[in-house]
């Protein structure tokens, strides 16, 4: 409780949705994957520098997944962009190709130190 | 017709308007009203006369009735239905052919529809329930500035509802001290902030020191945290060229979204500005203060269902469509009723949400529904389930009114929305568990802990007053 006892709220640097989250585990990536591969959704992963973490586009990881349904696949492709990136974020998104939008979108990977 | 005669006179409205055969065109504009008659006057006469005043008929004959093609021109009644649980009302089902109604113009709409014919002697009560739009009026008319996806897309928001917040004291803040309260909700998380409705341009904060100093603090919280923020500037005023001043400083400033209260500003002026934001590339957030004075009455007034589509067609990126679960109540289904209206792209019909037509929208853009009055933390895990991601939940009181300010109250709500999200999402039930999962994420949040504190723990049931005819 030390922020709210200091009573200082001290701003943080964040990356839109589930950043005010403890970094999700691997079983909890995992159940996101299901969730957007349940929706009909494609798979993807992007990646940037974090100065680069306001840009409307980051650089993809290979193409969308398009008909992947296995969420160790995914998984297994977040690792190999770690490898690829590590000083870069990493986020998985879900295109929904029915609303022509993201239907989700969170950081999976930090480098570290942020 | 050639062979008409003239007869002076008043003759019966059923004999013109009541047309039970008749099977409605696809381009015909439908209405559904409640009619309680006066006493003495049969339906089908009380539902044609309805018909008559709504479109071309008046009290007597006259001669120029047959200069035209009154059989091409006029509405017509055909169908009328029992209210269920009220034995003095009916729904009388009108058909309106489509060239009564100049293109793009729910004023002129509304003008036939809702105009004298409420003030009518012949009905002791009206009530428009429901319309359905041809999809061949709906392409004349302009819709959301935005819309849903290209909203979120500017606003780099995926996955989950907005956060948003109207600043409180609703009047008598400073402009610099209001702005400083829109830089503390949004450094917290939010992702907008409001102007509250009848926040315009008074003696204590006149309109261009609140917009200077909010887009000081748009930017810096912007800066700060690396995501994209808004504040609905209201823009609303006495004039219409005032309004589009507003508007077009903000535009200047660099922020995204104005706002407009569209029942006291009026359907010319919304339409109006929603043009100048589509073409200007602003985002529009719709209040809908004066909706209770004709909508609440259920004999008399205009549903809000169909203010609702009134407004997606006028045009607006946001529309305050009432929490169901906070101060301002409203029965959850008919609330979901109205929440497809702007959000889907077709709406079938469904009684049991009162919903009396299928509903083509055709390719006109979304509106994101807002939940926003007396709502708090423990309401989170309900308003996630109930109004989904494409909507926009507002803690005024919720997050100001956090014992460490507004930046912790933001950030507790942003880290409940969260977790809800996160829950939902693994296959949770929010209204059953929503307890446990705000418990178990304020173990990572002090200011959710606190809030969770401050505001009892309500219970995830509730009873309206306003129900749907049943």
């Amino acid at each position: 409780m030390s922020v709210m006892t200091s009573g200082d709220y001290r701003t943080t640097r964040t990356y839109e949705t589930f950043s005010f989250l403890p970094p999700l585990t691997q079983d909890e990536i995992y159940d996101q994957i299901v969730y957007i591969i349940n929706q009909g959704w494609t798979v993807g992963l992007e990646h940037d520098t974090p100065e680069n973490g306001a840009e409307n586009y980051w650089g993809m990881w290979k193409l969308p997944f398009f008909g992947m349904r296995n969420p160790d696949q995914v998984l297994a492709e977040i690792e190999e962009c770690k490898r690829a990136y590590p000083d870069h974020l990493i986020r998985i998104v879900g295109y929904d190709n029915y609303a022509q939008c993201k239907g989700h979108e969170f950081v999976v990977y930090r480098p570290r130190g942020l | 017709m050639a062979n008409q005669s003239f007869n002076a006179g008043v003759q019966d409205y059923k004999l013109t308007y009541w047309t039970p055969d008749y099977t409605p065109l696809d381009t015909d504009l439908l209405a559904c009203f409640k009619v309680i008659p006066q006493a003495g006057v049969p339906r089908e006469e009380a539902a044609a006369a309805v018909a008559a005043e709504s479109s071309t008929g008046t009290w007597t004959t006259v001669w120029t009735d047959l200069l035209t093609d009154m059989e091409f021109y006029k509405g017509r009644c055909y169908r009328i239905e029992d209210v269920p649980g009220n034995k003095d009302a009916f729904y009388a089902f009108i058909a309106y052919p489509l060239d009564l109604f100049e293109e793009g113009s729910v004023v002129n709409v509304l003008t036939s529809l809702v105009g004298n014919v409420f003030g009518f002697k012949a009905v002791r009560s009206l009530r428009l329930e429901d319309l359905r739009f041809p999809v061949a009026y709906i392409k004349t008319c302009g819709g959301p500035p935005a819309g849903i996806q290209v909203e979120r897309d500017r606003l780099n928001k995926y996955g989950r509802p907005m956060l948003g917040c109207t600043i409180k004291p609703k009047l008598g803040l400073s402009a610099k001290n209001y702005g400083r309260a829109v830089y503390e909700c949004l450094r917290g998380g939010l992702d907008l902030t409001k102007d509250d409705e009848n926040v315009n341009s008074q003696p204590f904060m006149r309109w261009r020191d609140r917009f200077d100093f909010v887009a000081d603090a748009i930017h810096k919280a912007e800066a700060e945290t690396g995501e994209v923020k808004g504040h609905y500037l209201n823009v609303t005023a006495a004039t219409c060229e005032d309004m589009m001043e507003r508007a077009e400083y903000a535009k200047e400033l660099g922020v995204r979204i104005v706002m407009h209260d569209f029942l006291t500003g009026g359907f010319s002026a919304n339409t109006s500005l929603a043009n100048w934001c589509r073409k200007n590339g602003m985002l529009l957030h719709i209040h809908r203060a004066m909706h209770a004075v004709i909508d609440r009455n259920p004999n008399h007034g205009i549903h809000f269902r169909v203010l609702a589509k009134c407004l997606r067609l006028s045009g607006g990126d946001h529309l305050h469509t009432g929490t169901v679960v906070g101060k301002l109540e409203g029965d959850r289904a008919s609330t979901l009723g109205f929440v497809d209206q702007l959000r889907e792209a077709f709406v079938p019909e469904d009684r049991s949400r009162g919903v009396f037509f299928d509903q083509d929208w055709a390719s006109m853009p979304g509106v994101f529904a807002v939940a926003s009055g007396g709502i708090h933390v423990w309401h989170m895990p309900a308003l996630v389930n109930i109004f989904g991601d494409d909507s926009v939940l507002q803690f005024g009181g919720g997050t100001q009114g956090h014992p460490g300010g507004n930046a912790a109250g933001a950030a507790a709500n942003r880290v409940a929305l969260e977790a809800c999200v996160k829950a939902r999402n693994e296959g949770r039930e929010l209204e059953r568990e929503g307890g446990d999962i705000l418990r178990e994420a304020a173990r990572h949040s002090p200011e959710l802990a606190v809030a969770l504190e401050t505001w009892k723990e309500i219970k995830f049931e509730y009873d309206t007053v306003d129900k749907l005819d049943a």
